[in-house]
């Protein structure tokens, strides 16, 4: 049985949530249905004085079973779920007997909405049990009375705040917000405390079931949460660009039963939660964010048979941006690092780096100043090659030249074990030719960082030709070590996020060079999805990086007897660069201009460098910088560069920010349509240019009705 | 002059105006919205065509505030060069924003209004928007405020209307409102609330109880009687110098309900229904409004359908059926005798004592059942006509065409 029920020789009964064949409790039918005749059998029997729920796992409960949400369609479905829930929960609550929530460990979503509905909560205090309704992040709403319940316990305006960013709180935390009562220092304390609650409160009634019920901070009608509902909305879009509408919709939930009573208010939460599950922003998220997520860090795309490793010890070539930020998240796993570079200095500045980031969370009071010496204690900034003995994994993250990484490849394997992996976090040049300066290719492997490294949640995996199976499965396990999302892609000009990042900051400037005005262009990839407009994004890469990139490309091209295929973007960089001398962030100058503490604001002279012409629709300028990434995805998909779809989509939020609600890349095909995608396609196309043009796959999947699964 | 002409008329259900109605959980302005996507769906208008949203509202308050009617229309997404006005005549606002439609359209300034009301008594209670008259004390004082159930039982007090004649008419209010949702006499005008997922929320007139007897009736508690007790008899009294007693016939069963429900009709001239390819239902012919006596408040229906009619240069006679807002069973008792006219031929299905009256909606959604009945029994002439809070009434006479 899911649930156990046990009856003291006191009347009180504890329901154990402990679900057979799971290592965690999941909110589903198998745990619903016990759930919901225990509290029938409690209904019905006068003896029974009180009532525990726990859990007999190490969480208390994580959350609803989201497969079967993403399964749902029919929006009558998802409202019946949420409504079957809460019309137990209430029975829970209103059953006449104390019901305390025991909360052994975690308690998320549809968990910490059980232990709302209970009439006390006592949680045992451990710094990693996590209490708070994240369903948001999903694209969803706590339908399980959660808009309901929290904001009647702790205020409208305080509650709010938890369910729109899904903040998950620690447990003395949740006690401070008010949302758990008392805190335990172990499950028999925890059990105890529960059991006297229970004793010496026999008639418990909730706050909102009691007549003379106040809300904290006033109801949905108080006129001190008139100004909230003002402008909550404009907060919320502010930053979501109105893409989502799992927010909007929990405000309306909050708003609707802070004007009607519980009961009312707990039926309209569920035709919003019906709203959000079907939601195409829901599916896309879930589909990615959830299903993809959690099969790549299960490590689907890892070669299998290979036997899980650690590294150890790991040496960093180059101690600038990237490689100080590599320290930096290895040290913080434990790892020991050799950090190198030409001179001293150089690499104690890249030290130095990790050091001024742990002093932000010395400020925090999130470390000890014990912790933070043990911590750079870890990395060892040297000039040195002899100190890279015994490195089980060495990443070059030098300059972008293929002399210079050959060099440092060399001097470093003469260091090294034959075992050990050599790493290059170029972000351009092809790793099988790099591979070349390598006396062991088959130990050669690209890891590609994405910048600033402490932050970015990415890496993608370049898989040379002669890279072995081992090798890859030792990149992976490294980046799942540091606690990223490796992502395995195979070796090909830009790889895969480069060059498909690369499409966008390129459209918008050949909108740019169509006359569509700048603030336009800089807004509809906002209202995409993405989170930097793509002339700012440009600005900040660099334009005379790209134009490096360009002429080194042109060369490569060249080399091959062949002509590069330009973009119509390209024009515009080449005239930022040699004639308007505006090179981007770094230089203080690019579209936009950057005044010493001040903000950026765009160029005044682009009116006269880009003269205006007839302006577009938004919508077209947004399908545009979509299509251009989402179909240079498919090519990748089509070619082979990339070669599992979560992978894809995945590498598409994490790596270069392509809109999340639309779940990545190529979901962003699925969710259009795949026929309809190459349709409109091919309308750009005919309007704009051959980079339109369809993916083969493309035309071939929709002909064959099918979608990227 | 322009004529005027109603090319169609919607409604919703009308919930229980209480917490467990199946229309607390839905805002007013989902209510309207929901109606005005009907008739846009309905007609396949072209919204840009409408000049004016006028809406009638009488506790506009909170989410019912300001001017939802101009809200409203963003709200249904509806071309944004759509106006859009909310007015309050009390309980006849309803209607009064039909019989401005007609004026706009009459008077040539206008070609196409979409008016009607709304009213979610359920969310935001009747009188929470105050109001000098009531609240006010030296207004109060001078005007003679009491309230309207007082009126009420003063007009049966005045009338001679028994205890049980006012429970008759209320239980044959129920009977005759049960028939005509059993037989789907509202299906034309009748559109399901749906949720915003598409959901039916409501497709059905939810307060009617053909059970209510007569007998049953008997045990209810006069409703204003402790109130009047405490001085509003006496303050009516003052006025009614004839009169010894109050005697406090009303109660909740033959009162109007408390419910929640929107209403909307199109009404435009003959050149923009051509235009639009719209076939005329009725012609609006003549409006009216007075003032009356404010304490006993409810005795307009009478002086405001003889203006009616005497303008038009028609008398009762010439009616063949009317809508009189069943405010309170006395009320339309009383206005059945001022205009000499057959009850037969009165709110033949039924009326807001078993149907309830969304303040703000109902002298359009009864305007509305007129015109289906008068469709139904292939009649001509209707006459619609409310009593109005601190003495008014007001009456519009249309033509089946």
């Amino acid at each position: 049985m899911s649930v156990n029920f046990e009856k003291d020789n006191d009347g009180i009964v504890t329901l154990t949530l402990d679900m057979p064949g799971r290592s965690m409790n999941v909110l589903n039918d198998e745990l619903s249905q016990p759930l919901a005749e225990a509290i029938g059998r409690i209904e019905g029997d006068a003896s029974i004085k009180g009532v525990i729920v726990t859990s007999g796992k190490k969480e208390f409960l994580a959350g609803a079973d989201i497969e079967k949400v993403f399964a749902i369609t029919d929006p009558a479905d998802a409202f019946k779920l949420a409504e079957d829930y809460k019309g137990f929960l209430r029975r829970l609550e209103l059953c006449g007997r104390p019901v305390v929530a025991a909360l052994n460990g975690t308690a998320l979503g549809g968990g910490l909405e059980l232990a709302l509905a209970c009439h006390y909560r006592i949680a045992i205090d451990d710094p990693k049990a996590q209490f708070g309704l994240p369903e948001v992040k999903l694209g969803l709403l706590p339908g399980g009375g959660g808009t309901q319940r929290l904001p009647r316990l702790i205020g409208i305006q305080p509650s709010l705040p938890l369910m729109l960013e899904g903040k998950e709180l620690k447990a003395s935390d949740a006690k401070n917000a008010g949302i758990i009562h008392a805190l335990a220092r172990d499950r028999e304390d925890l059990l105890a405390q529960a059991k006297a609650w229970c004793l010496a409160n026999p008639k418990p009634v909730q706050p909102w079931d009691d007549k003379k019920f106040k809300w904290p901070g006033g109801d949905a009608k108080a006129p001190a949460n008139g100004q909230l509902w003002a402008i909550a909305p404009s907060m919320a879009n502010a930053k979501t660009y109105g893409n989502y509408p799992a927010p909007i919709n929990i405000m309306a939930s909050v708003f609707d039963g802070g004007i009607t009573d519980f009961d009312t208010g707990c039926r309209s939460e569920s035709r919003y939660f019906a709203n959000c599950v079907v939601s195409q922003v829901s599916k896309n998220m879930i589909g990615t964010l959830w299903f993809q997520l959690n099969a790549i860090n299960k490590g689907s795309s890892r070669p299998e048979g290979v036997e899980r490793s650690t590294v150890k010890k790991l040496g960093i070539l180059g101690a600038g941006m990237m490689g100080a930020g590599i320290a930096y998240s290895s040290a913080k796993v434990g790892i020991e690092v050799v950090l190198l570079d030409t001179t001293q200095e150089a690499a104690d500045r890249g030290k130095a780096y990790s050091s001024g980031l742990l002093d932000k969370d010395l400020k925090k009071g999130r470390l000890t100043p014990e912790g933070k010496d043990q911590f750079l204690a870890r990395i060892k900034a040297t000039t040195s090659y002899d100190d890279l003995k015994g490195c089980d994994l060495v990443i070059e993250a030098v300059f972008e030249d293929r002399a210079i990484k050959a060099d440092v490849t060399r001097k470093a394997e003469a260091q090294l074990a034959r075992t050990a992996v050599f790493a290059s976090n170029t972000s351009t040049l092809p790793i099988t030719g790099l591979a070349e300066a390598s006396e062991r290719p088959k130990n050669f492997i690209g890891l590609h960082f994405f910048s600033p490294v402490d932050k970015m949640p990415l890496v993608e995996i370049i898989v040379g030709k002669k890279t072995s199976k081992e090798t890859l499965a030792r990149g992976f396990d490294y980046v799942q070590q540091i606690k990223k999302t490796p992502i395995v892609v195979n070796d090909s000009r830009g790889f895969y996020t480069s060059r498909c990042f690369a499409t966008y900051p390129m459209e918008g400037m050949t909108l740019l060079a169509e006359g569509q005005h700048p603030r336009s262009i800089e807004m509809a990839g906002l209202q995409a999805g993405m989170p930097v407009g793509p002339l700012a994004v440009q600005d900040e890469v660099s334009l005379s990086l790209s134009l490096h990139v360009l002429e080194q490309t042109r060369k490569d091209f060249a080399a091959e007897g062949k002509t590069a295929p330009e973009h119509p973007g390209v024009a515009v960089v080449e005239k930022m660069v040699k004639v308007l001398d505006r090179q981007g962030k770094k230089a203080g100058k690019g579209f936009y201009d950057y005044p010493a503490g001040g903000q950026k604001s765009l160029w005044k002279g682009l009116a006269e460098q880009f003269p205006l012409k007839e302006q577009l629709p938004q919508q077209e300028l947004i399908d545009r910088l979509l299509y251009a990434q989402a179909n240079e995805a498919a090519k990748c998909y089509e070619e082979g560069v990339v070669t599992a779809v979560g992978d894809t989509n995945i590498g598409s939020i994490f790596g270069w920010g392509f809109a999340p609600h639309q779940g990545g890349a190529l979901q962003f095909i699925n969710a259009v349509g795949v026929a309809q995608f190459v349709k409109r396609s091919k309308e750009l196309e005919k309007r704009y240019g051959e980079r339109f043009k369809p993916a083969k796959l493309l035309v071939k999947m929709a002909k064959e009705g099918r979608r990227f699964e | 002059m322009s004529e005027a002409f109603i090319y169609d008329a919607v409604r919703t259900p009308r919930g229980k105006g209480k917490k467990d109605g199946s229309l607390h959980g839905v805002t007013p302005i989902h209510l309207v919205g929901n109606l005005l996507t009907a008739l846009q769906q309905r007609n396949n208008l072209d919204t840009s065509k409408v000049d004016d949203v006028v809406l009638g509202c009488v506790t506009p308050v909170g989410e019912q505030g300001a001017d939802i009617a101009r809200v409203a229309v963003l709200y249904a997404n509806w071309a944004e060069s759509v106006a859009g006005v909310t007015q309050s005549r009390f309980c006849a606002s309803g209607l009064e924003s039909v019989n401005i439609a007609a004026q706009k359209v009459m008077s040539g300034m206008e070609d196409l209004v979409v008016a009607g009301g709304v009213e979610s008594m359920s969310r935001w209670a009747m009188g929470s928007d105050g109001g000098a008259w009531a609240m006010d004390p030296r207004v109060n004082h001078l005007t003679g405020f009491a309230p309207q159930g007082i009126g009420a039982d003063l007009i049966a007090t005045l009338e001679g209307f028994s205890r049980r004649d006012v429970d008759t008419f209320a239980v044959q209010s129920q009977q005759k409102a049960a028939k005509a949702r059993a037989e789907g006499r509202f299906a034309r005008s009748l559109v399901p609330v749906r949720d915003l997922n598409g959901m039916v929320v409501l497709d059905h007139d939810e307060f009617i109880r053909p059970e209510a007897t007569v007998e049953g009736m008997a045990g209810l508690k006069p409703s204003f009687e402790q109130m009047g007790a405490m001085g509003f008899d006496a303050t009516a009294l003052r006025k009614y110098t004839t009169v010894e007693k109050i005697d406090h016939v009303h109660h909740a069963g033959n009162s109007s309900g408390i419910v929640d429900g929107a209403a909307l009709m199109l009404v435009g001239s003959k050149k923009i229904g051509k235009k639009l390819g719209l076939r005329p239902r009725a012609r609006i012919v003549q409006t009216a409004v007075i003032g009356s006596e404010p304490t006993i408040m409810l005795t307009g229906i009478g002086p405001a359908s003889k203006k009616a009619l005497a303008r038009a240069g028609m008398n009762a006679g010439n009616i063949d059926l009317f809508e009189i807002n069943e405010a309170f069973a006395a009320v339309v008792l009383r206005a059945q005798r001022d205009l000499d006219i057959d009850p037969a031929k009165v709110n033949v299905n039924g009326g807001s004592i078993a149907m309830g009256h969304p303040l703000g909606a109902t002298g359009c959604a009864i305007l509305g059942t007129l015109l289906d009945e008068l469709e139904r029994q292939d009649k001509q002439f209707g006459l619609a006509s409310l009593c109005v809070g601190a003495g008014m009434g007001i009456a519009t006479i249309i033509e089946r065409l």
